[in-house]
């Protein structure tokens, strides 16, 4: 390998990077964005659930009754009716995501120690939400309930009557910020799509234009020109994950528990892994088009939606789950994670790094060697 | 004019299907991606890892750890016999929750005592730690209403005595709170819109990069006409997928679909015309495909989050939920879970419809003025 030529290619690269600062702008501009959206926009937490109420009883004890909704956070109360179909209206269209029948004679059920029937009806599209909510309202009726039985023994002077209590403790992220979760689990995706987008397109675009050839018939050796090719592109990469690191430290208040050190090696060697699939593509496609869909097949895509960013992956079928161990996002997820919240170190995280130090391996190789029969 | 948009609309195709591989990625990839996907895209939260660290070890703890296991939602995998395996466990990721029971936790509860035990929550995924939480919250609480009644017919010496409110609760639209029946609408919005904004802005910016675009301006087809050629293919090609898609949803996954199907194609059609209209402007815009790629997903990112796929408008904070006001992918998602999951008509969803209708003019001409401009 010569130093020199390495070095040539490497400026040409960089020159024709910086002469399309739109492109370069962008490969800053997408990843602040997606720190901005995650960071501001997005929260999985559900409160103020738009609920429709038909009371149907009107009593003191149905009254009272409804406090405990008005009074928890999770609910909104948004209007009172008195018939199905305009209750109907407001889930089909959205406006409210429950609605409660309070039966008539309510309170006499409840004064003659029967049990008096509730009704509600949650929009189930959303499943994950539907599920949060009828958890919510669970939690009230329960414990509406656990009074009234209380009460009873307190009037024969037994006092104290929880049977158990549970006390929970959470550990890593105790004010459950999804933040926290969000930004850490992001720098896996940045560092993917920049990658994969940057370098997917960049030997393509040489075939394309027919300027292979050019550099074929010069002295240049395949390993110099990938390097070459793959440098410049680790710098915007570096430069990426500096970014959000800063900006999930600084605006965001992620807490950076472990060793930094760590986190920057473990990242390049990701990142020199992303960027090798990349060229790899770019090799293995020959047209720009062609190149793009297959980085989003192979990169984007698998990384948005099987690494456990999105989704969790102990709720995958089996199956799915021995797919998403060919996702090298999902290692270094793992040890985003470990080494932000958890302040783990290599004694907890090193099977994760040998998987990904074996991905970054096979996808150099891969890469030179698919240039080796493309070229030859 | 028609034989002349025809030619073009050949050409174009002939140019997409040249690579063989392009006919995997656009007819057989989406399918196994909404494959993958489909089972991979749950935001349900069931068989969490668990871990049990039980010094009492008596019936009662058992029975408590039994209620945990028989739900489906907590899956325990190991018994820790030393307090430091809990650290063990959890700093390696294997394990989401701990419960926990000190000694002495039968004898409380069978002297009428509070009884205390613990749970330990992975609280980095703060989303499901919520939840989490409020399984193992219903579960306790369900054990000690069954507790708590035995105690009260005891001392008040009555038989069955019933909890005092009972909740019916009904789902809509999705009785079982299956989320792949929410997600699958989303996943067709996903793919459709990518597709449809990578191949229309990149097909016409390569024209430009290798020079070929001259060779279409001194050819007497007319700028309108370039236009509708250019589109036409990929508006096909789009339909064609979401076809595709949305027969795979309903004869595998079983998705319901309730609405009107040429409901279903008119909204798409309207929505193409925004989403190849913002390609087709992107391609204005670019003058290299990279840059054309990497304005597409400066688009895409923004138009997926906030558009309700993953992550609920309702929980965005106000700001933000005006500006997704101009998302047209938050309007054809409506559109889409409303006819799979609720099918309603033409009747609840025609401001949907008008709106993706303005947006698509509005983009289409904005896009074909400067289309013109930029040929002349």
């Amino acid at each position: 390998m010569n130093l020199g030529r390495t070095k040539a290619i490497f400026k040409k690269e960089f020159i024709q990077i910086w002469r399309d600062p739109r492109s370069l702008a962008l490969a800053f501009a997408i990843p602040m964005l997606l720190l901005v959206l995650f960071g501001y926009a997005l929260s999985l937490d559900i409160d103020n659930i738009p609920m429709a109420v038909w009371n149907q009883d009107g009593s003191q004890t149905s009254i009272r009754f409804l406090d405990n909704f008005k009074l928890s956070k999770y609910f909104n109360i948004i209007g009172y009716y008195d018939n199905y179909p305009a209750m109907e209206h407001l889930i089909d269209k959205g406006t409210a995501m429950i609605a409660m029948v309070i039966p008539k004679h309510f309170s006499k059920y409840i004064q003659s120690n029967g049990v008096a029937p509730l009704q509600v009806i949650i929009d189930g599209s959303d499943s994950n939400t539907a599920q949060i909510v009828l958890g919510y309202v669970n939690s009230i009726v329960s414990s509406y309930n656990q009074k009234f039985m209380k009460d009873a023994l307190a009037v024969n002077s037994i006092t104290n009557s929880t049977p158990v209590d549970l006390r929970s403790r959470i550990w890593f992220n105790q004010d459950l910020d999804s933040k926290l979760f969000i930004v850490p689990g992001l720098i896996a995706i940045i560092m993917m799509i920049i990658a994969a987008l940057l370098t997917s397109l960049t030997i393509a675009r040489e075939w394309e234009r027919g300027t292979m050839e050019q550099l074929i018939s010069t002295p240049v050796r395949n390993v110099e020109l990938i390097i070459g090719k793959f440098a410049p592109y680790f710098v915007i990469g570096f430069i990426d994950l500096v970014i959000s690191v800063l900006t999930g430290i600084l605006l965001f208040g992620v807490p950076l528990r472990g060793s930094p050190v760590l986190l920057f090696i473990t990242s390049g060697i990701f990142l020199t892994g992303a960027l090798m699939l990349g060229i790899y593509i770019s090799v293995a496609a020959k047209s720009q088009l062609m190149a793009c869909q297959m980085a989003i097949l192979t990169s984007f895509l698998p990384t948005f939606m099987l690494s456990g960013f999105t989704y969790e992956i102990f709720n995958m079928p089996k199956w799915v789950q021995y797919v998403t161990y060919l996702v090298p996002a999902r290692y270094f997820i793992v040890i985003l994670r470990g080494i932000y919240l958890k302040g783990v170190g290599m004694e907890a995280l090193w099977p994760n790094i040998l998987a990904m130090l074996i991905f970054s391996f096979i996808a150099v190789r891969l890469a030179i060697m698919k240039f080796k029969k493309k070229v030859a | 004019m028609f034989t002349r948009i025809t030619s073009l609309i050949v050409k174009e195709f002939l140019q997409v299907f040249r690579d063989p591989r392009m006919k995997f990625v656009i007819f057989v990839s989406p399918v196994v991606q909404v494959l993958i996907f489909g089972y991979a895209a749950t935001m349900d939260i069931t068989n969490v890892p668990t871990a049990v660290y039980d010094l009492d070890n008596t019936k009662e703890s058992r029975d408590i750890i039994r209620d945990f296991s028989y739900s489906k939602y907590f899956d325990i995998q190991n018994y820790l016999q030393k307090e430091e395996d809990i650290d063990y466990v959890m700093d390696r990721a294997r394990i989401k929750a701990v419960i926990k029971f000190n000694r002495g936790f039968a004898q409380d509860l069978t002297g009428n005592n509070t009884a205390h035990m613990q749970i330990i929550v992975d609280g980095t995924d703060s989303n499901a730690a919520q939840i989490i939480l409020s399984y193992s919250g219903t579960i306790i609480a369900n054990y000690n209403a069954k507790a708590l009644k035995e105690r009260t017919e005891i001392f008040l010496k009555r038989k069955n005595v019933y909890p005092v409110v009972d909740l019916r609760d009904r789902e809509w639209f999705n009785e079982n709170l299956y989320s792949k029946n929410f997600y699958l609408p989303g996943v067709i919005a996903m793919i459709v819109t990518l597709m449809s904004l990578i191949l229309t802005s990149m097909a016409i910016v390569r024209e430009k990069e290798i020079g070929t675009m001259e060779q279409l301006i001194v050819s007497p087809i007319k700028p309108i006409e370039l236009i509708m050629g250019k589109i036409t293919p990929f508006g096909i090609i789009a339909i064609v997928q979401m076809v595709m898609i949305a027969v795979v949803g309903v004869l595998w996954f079983k998705i319901p679909c309730r609405g009107s199907i040429p409901l279903l194609f008119g909204a798409t059609l309207v929505y193409l015309l925004t989403s190849l209209g913002i390609g087709l402007f992107i391609s204005t815009i670019s003058s290299t495909q990279q840059e054309a790629m990497m304005s597409v997903f400066l688009f895409y990112f923004p138009a997926i989050l906030l558009s309700g796929f993953a992550y609920p408008v309702a929980n965005m904070p106000g700001w933000i939920q005006v500006i997704t006001t101009l998302n047209p992918l938050k309007y054809y998602l409506v559109i889409l879970r409303s006819i799979f999951l609720k099918g309603v008509g033409f009747l609840v969803l025609w401001d949907e419809l008008l709106v993706l209708l303005v947006m698509g003019a509005a983009v289409i001409i904005l896009s074909a003025f400067r289309f013109r401009k930029s040929l002349g």
